[in-house]
Formats: structure tokens, sequence, C-alpha cells
């Protein structure tokens, strides 16, 4: 057991001094190659992959996450290089790091402690070894026991989207209608936000934009007679996925809260031979308050995934960390800027890399 | 509840100093590390923690306060000192300008609240006789420019747009003038949600700010925002310099640790708080009640303030008349549980009481229906019997209890509530004429 460990430590070290070397070169692979190996496998059966993406967007990718790689190198390494030895003060100052990135302070504590019983056990002394223990306690917390992709394999399928107010809920349905249907997929959106002042209209715009219809009713109609008609809808032009919008909500709003119940059972009624997928939108910039969105929205709904939107800033999202180890739900996708292809796959190590880095 | 957790966390620990006849500075240590942990968890800036327990530690170690009699009430009052100026001490109002228009621009995050924030400010500043006009600047997200025209017409408030072909300096200057023109003394600028990150995007706001001239830079950040909000408001405030923030969504059970950090990284105060969807819902923010209402101190001068706006002042005169010649009846009764709706939910009122804290308030389900019965039951009595209850015999009752669709039991206690009412209202009038008359605020009673 102890020599496994061991070996792997060493293959750890190896690689991160491959990583070292390769790092200018070709800033993709940080991550040890065996695991990369896995990535790219998984990468592929991922419903959003990147195959069919132009250039572009790799270039723009790319640039974003080398920005954070730089950050990684500066900030952790930094840190641990100028520590000589693994103590107390290094893990006050990676309880800082986690701090300040949103991880939240019961969370962070855990992780902490996990962190604390892992050292002594495996008798690390390198503070270079920390590193990578860590890594691989913050990706077993965003393990959940569910996949991490979109299930919309076998037609019809149905995706809803909630979230509270200003998350980005329209934003990343046009950025999802746009993904889909360049996979040649048919879609239909439907607009269920019908309280925002001109929230039907934002649908609308993004729905000509990409080349999808959508089905709506007037402002203040009642949002299930919308989500009924779009099944309709859905079945009669035999759409392959129908995304529902839904009005923004703070989740401490019972009516509010209960009329999402309504739209669940009108789906559940009308469209039973569907898939169904209910992502819950949530805004990376958002504090500790993301947990509680997500376990108030989980008792109304059954939530299947989350879209962290936002990305693209400073924020780090870390909070994401609390919601899917306790609440067991999966980020699916992850929104990182403004323009039509920023809806990515979510990718457990690259957040992670990003959660240690500074900005 | 606004700052729920927060409030229940501090008020925790610092109810466990206040007992204590001496504190020790291991004593003082350990509640500020509660009060570290709540502050962090409310999502307030680590830096900022850290700068604020180094302060209240210092404070409170000191000689004076260890030695005092209640070592514990010092300490809360250091805390409740900090906490103030933590978040921007005395209130902060909108400047206007000498010479009209008054340029106020908004910026911020995407999904802050910019677009609703500029209605509900406008709607406000309307109340108070100002003309305001909104510029819809935002050309980026769809259907932005549509949303404020909305909002704009709900509220009845001029909404100036071009299009989002147009650039948003040029809006901006245009809408000005449109403003001079039409005699609008106040011009809200609704621009684009950005990154602060986003150095194009930014660079415009510096275009429009070079352009119009903004008196006020108001920057709206989302309560609910976590450490980033620091960099948010830092970055803004370097790269165009604000000069005030308006925190939204307050109404979620957000811990608002946002309140306390940007205020404290950028010194600029925070002017409003966005505290519903309606278009209403935007208030003053005042630092010194927002405090003693996280330490459960209570909120006297809002819910003062909130029954000075909601009661009529001349029936309330008239009502004093009454209760001193003792013909107050049921009428009068109906008129005040009216009056008393206008003030919000009750257990908003609660909210502010002192003494009243949030652990009480959680187990206690207060029904606003009970309201709505007393009412009924009223409302069902001819102008007669509520002139003179006393002629309410069985007969009656059973009528009105039908009537309110309640029962006769529900009638007899109301009945006896209102008798009770009468005479505590006797006592209380008697002895207010043994006292000398002052102009004292008459609490509504109930």
């Amino acid at each position: 057991m102890l020599k496994k460990f061991f070996k792997k430590l060493k293959k750890d070290e190896e690689n991160m001094n491959e990583v070292e070397q390769s790092q200018e070169t070709n800033s993709d692979s940080i991550e040890e190659s065996s695991n990369l190996k896995k990535e790219e496998k998984c990468i592929t059966t991922q419903i959003l992959d990147s195959s069919d993406k132009s250039p572009s967007f790799f270039n723009k990718l790319k640039s974003g996450l080398l920005k954070t790689r730089q950050g990684i190198t500066e900030k952790i390494d930094s840190l641990l290089k100028s520590y000589g030895k693994v103590d107390e003060e290094l893990l006050e100052e990676l309880e800082e790091i986690l701090i300040m990135s949103d991880v939240g302070m019961d969370t962070t504590l855990k992780i902490i402690e996990r962190l604390r019983t892992e050292i002594s056990s495996r008798k690390i002394t390198d503070t270079s070894e920390v590193k990578s223990v860590l890594k691989e306690i913050l990706k077993e917390l965003l393990q959940t026991s569910k996949s991490n992709d979109l299930d919309i394999s076998t037609p019809p399928s149905i995706i809803l989207v909630i979230g509270v107010n200003g998350v980005g809920k329209t934003t990343s349905i046009g950025k999802l209608a746009h993904n889909l249907r360049s996979k040649g997929k048919k879609v239909l959106l439907a607009a269920g936000d019908t309280f925002r002042a001109a929230a039907i209209d934002q649908l609308k715009i993004w729905g000509d934009r990409v080349g999808v219809n959508v089905i709506h009713h007037q402002e203040g109609s009642d949002p299930a007679a919308i989500i009924f008609d779009a099944i309709q809808a859905a079945k009669a032009r035999k759409i392959d996925v129908l995304i529902c919008d839904t009005a923004g909500r703070l989740h401490n709003k019972k009516n509010l809260m209960n009329e999402l119940s309504k739209v669940f059972k009108i789906v559940d009624r009308e469209f039973s031979e569907a898939k169904k997928e209910v992502l819950l939108v949530l805004d990376a910039t958002t504090g500790q308050n993301a947990i509680r969105q997500a376990q108030t929205f989980k008792e109304v709904a059954d939530i299947t995934g989350i879209i962290l939107t936002k990305l693209d800033g400073t924020a780090k999202g870390g909070v994401i960390l609390g919601i899917t180890s306790e609440l067991d739900i999966p980020v699916k996708l992850i929104g990182i800027g403004e323009g039509m292809e920023d809806l990515q796959p979510f990718e457990p190590n690259e957040f992670v890399e990003a959660l240690l880095s500074e900005n | 509840m606004v700052f729920e957790g927060l409030a229940e966390k501090l008020q925790n620990t610092l109810q466990k100093l206040k007992g204590k006849g001496k504190l020790s500075e291991k004593d003082v240590k350990n509640a500020m590390r509660e009060v570290k942990l709540a502050l962090l968890e409310a999502d307030v800036n680590y830096k900022v923690v850290k700068d604020f327990i180094k302060k209240i530690t210092q404070r409170s170690v000191g000689q004076e306060v260890l030695e005092s009699l209640t070592p514990g009430q010092q300490v809360i009052k250091i805390v409740n000192d900090e906490l103030t100026s933590l978040m921007g001490g005395t209130q902060s109002k909108i400047l206007f300008a000498s010479k009209p228009p008054t340029i106020i621009m908004l910026a911020g995050l995407q999904g802050a609240g910019k677009t609703t924030t500029g209605g509900k400010l406008a709607g406000q500043l309307k109340k108070t006789g100002k003309r305001p006009l909104l510029v819809a600047c935002d050309v980026y997200r769809p259907a932005a420019i549509k949303q404020l025209h909305v909002v704009g017409e709900q509220l009845e408030i001029p909404v100036f747009s071009m299009g989002d072909k147009v650039n948003p300096v040029n809006i901006a200057k245009a809408g000005i003038e449109h403003a001079k023109k039409y005699g609008n003394d106040v011009v809200i600028i609704d621009t684009a949600g950005r990154l602060h990150i986003d150095e194009n995007l930014m660079e415009e706001l510096k275009n429009i700010k070079v352009e119009v001239k903004p008196h006020e830079i108001m920057l709206v950040v989302d309560a609910m925002t976590g450490q980033d909000a620091v960099n948010v408001a830092e970055t803004f405030n370097s790269q165009l310099g604000i000069d005030g923030i308006i925190l939204t969504k307050l109404d979620g059970d957000t811990r608002g640790g946002a309140a306390l950090s940007v205020r404290a990284v950028t010194g600029k105060p925070i002017k409003y708080v966005g505290v519903g969807e309606k278009l209403t819902d935007l208030e003053p923010f005042y630092p010194d009640r927002m405090a003693s209402r996280i330490l459960g101190m209570g909120d006297v001068l809002s819910l003062i303030e909130k029954a000075q706006a909601s009661f009529d002042e001349s029936k309330l005169k008239k009502l004093e008349k009454k209760i001193k010649n003792q013909d107050f009846n049921l009428e009068d009764f109906l008129d005040q549980l009216q009056q008393m709706k206008n003030m919000g939910p009750l257990s908003q009122i609660l909210e502010m009481m002192p003494g009243v804290n949030n652990k009480q308030l959680k187990n206690l389900q207060i029904d606003d229906k009970e309201l709505v019965h007393i009412e009924a039951i009223i409302q069902s009595m001819t102008p007669e019997e509520r002139k003179n209850p006393s002629i309410i015999k069985a007969s009656r009752r059973k009528r009105i209890a039908k009537g309110s669709g309640t029962t006769v039991q529900a009638v007899n206690k109301l009945l006896k509530q209102f008798e009770q009412t009468r005479k505590m209202m006797k006592q209380l009038s008697d002895m207010e004429k043994g006292m000398k008359k002052g102009g004292r605020f008459k609490i509504p009673f109930f």
C-alpha cells in the first residue's frame, strides 16, 4: 500500500517537472498524462464536445486559461516555495485562499481538516506535495454520483432552466440553443419568464440570433400555460430538445416557488416520455447564498445539474464545492463569456486549477 | 430576512459575553473568533474581516473595558460602533446639482439589477417632486432597452433611447440634451452590465463619464455577491471613480456581507438598498440602523418613520381627540387597522422592534390573515353597531358572524378585545391629563 503510494507520489513529481518544462509550449497539459487521456475520452463523450467549434473559439479558451495558469504558478507555487516545511502556518494560508475563493467557512474547514490528516498519514514533508493532495481533495468534492454530461441522447428531451434573478438564465439558454443546434438538433424555446419586463423579447432576440423558434405568450400570463403550449408544439413539430426559460425568483418567495411546482407538474403530465433535465443556474460571483439557493430550489425541483455562469470574471465560484459535495448535484455547464460560443462543458480539473489561482 | 444568519450568530456570541461580570482577554479572543466565523460565513471579505476583528479586539482588551462594571455590554457597544462605521457611519443622500439636470450614471456587473434599480430610483425621485428622465445606454443585452421602456411606462417616467445601433456615449449625450430641452431635472443613465476586467467596456464607461460629467456615479452591487464584491467595487472605483453604491436584492435571505465589504474597500457610501421586486422597493440606507438590526437591538427609528409615513396626520389628531372624549368606536378601530396594514407585513414591523430577536421570530408564525378577518367582522356591522357596540346582542352577533364568514366566537372575541382596548385607552388618557402636554409621538395601539 505504502509502496504504491510512494510510487504515485514519484510519478506526480515527475509529471510536475514535465509540466513546468512544457508549460510554455503547451499550456493545456498541466495535468498528469494519464489523467489527460482520461479527460480526452471524457471530452469526446460529452454532448457539448468541442470538436465542432471554430478555431477562434479554441484560441479564446486557451488565452483565457493561460491567464489562469500563470496565476497558479504565481500564487500557490510561490506560496509553497516560500514555505520550507509543512506546518500550521501553511495550512492557514491555504485556508485563506479557499475562503477568498468563496469556498465558504464550513467547507474550507472540512477541506483543511482532511488535508491535515492526509499530510500526517502520508507523512508529507515536502510542500510541493501538499498542492497535489489539496487538488485531489477538491476534485473529490466536485465528484457526484451523477454524470457531468447533459443527458439528451434520445429525443425528445426537455430542459428546464431555473434560478434567482440576474444569474444569466436567458443568456445561458441562448447559448445552449446555439450549441445544440450546431450539432444538428431540432431545438425549440419556451419563454416562461412572463414576469420581468422584456424578458420575452430578450429570449426572442436570442431565438432569432441562433435560428430557433420561441413559443411565447404576453407578459404577465401563466408560465404553466406557456410550457403546456410549448410541449404540444414540441410534440407536433417533432422537436429534439425543448428548452424552457422561467422567471428569476428569489428562493425565499413562496408563491413563486409554488408556481414552479405547477410547471413541473405540467411537464410530468404532458411530456412524461421526454428525458428531463432541470438545470439550476448559479452566478459564480454569488457567495454562500448560492448554497441556500440550491437547497431551496432542490425542495421544489428535481435538479439534475448546475450551470455556473460568469466565470469569465475574477470570481472563483468556490461555493460550488459545498453544493456538489453536500447536495450531490453535478455541475454540467459553465458560462465564460458573452458570445454564443461561451458555454462550456464543466471540467473538474480545469476548475480546480482555476480555483487555486490568483486573479 | 436581511442578514439572517449573520444576525443570529452575532447575537448568540455576544449574548454569551453579556452576562459575564468579568471578562478576560481569552473570553474576548474566543468571542472574536466566533464573530470572525460569522462574518466570513456571511460573505464579508476576508481582509475586511481581519481588519475589523483586529480593531475590535484592540479596543475590547483595553483597560477601561475589562475593568468596567459591564464589560460584556461594552464589547457589544464597540462591535456596534465598529459595525456602523464599517458600513459608513451616517446616511448619505444623493447630491443634486445646483444647475439641473443632475446626472446619475448607473454601472455594475451583468445581472446586478441596474435597469430595475434605475426605474426604482427614478420613481423615488419623482415622488419627491423631481422630473427624472431615464436614458437607455445598454445596447448590448438583448431587449434591455425594451425593459427600461416597460419600467418607465409602469412608473410614468419618460425614457430616452436611440436603439441599439448607436454608441452609448452618443446616446448619453443626446439624452442630456433631451432632458435640458424638456425640463427634466434628473437624468438617470442605465449602462450595460460589464465585467470589471473587460477593458473595452470599461473604456466606454470612462468615455461616457468624460462626455457627460455625471454628478453621481452609482455602482450597483448584488447583495448576494461573495468575496469577489471587493474586486468588483475596487476596480470600478479605481477605473471609473464611483460616488456611491446601491445594494440590490437585499430581500433575499442574503447574508449581505457585500454591504460590509464594498464600503470598507472603496470608502464610498451605500446610498440605497433594493428590497423587493416591486418598483417601489428601494430604501435609503442607514448604516447605524442596519448595525443595530444586525445585533438585534431593533430599529425603532425606522419603525417610527414608517409609522409616520403610513399614518394620516390629520386622522391621528382626530383620533387623539376621540380618545380623550372617550368616544372611540369600532369605526376608528377599523381605520387604525387599515393604516397599520399600510406599514407592511407584521413580521417586517416586528423585525424592527428592539428585543425581538431572530430566533423568536422564526418560531412565530405571524398571520396577516387575522387582520383580514377582523376587518371583515367590523365591515359586516351596520354603522349604528360600529358606533355603539353595546347594542350588539346575540342575534346581531350571529348575523355578523355569518356576514363575515367567521364564527360567533370570533365576533365575541373581537368585541371583548375592543372593550379592553377602550378601557386601557381611558386609563392612558387619564394619565396623560395629569402629565404635562408634550409633543411626543403617539404609538398607535392595537
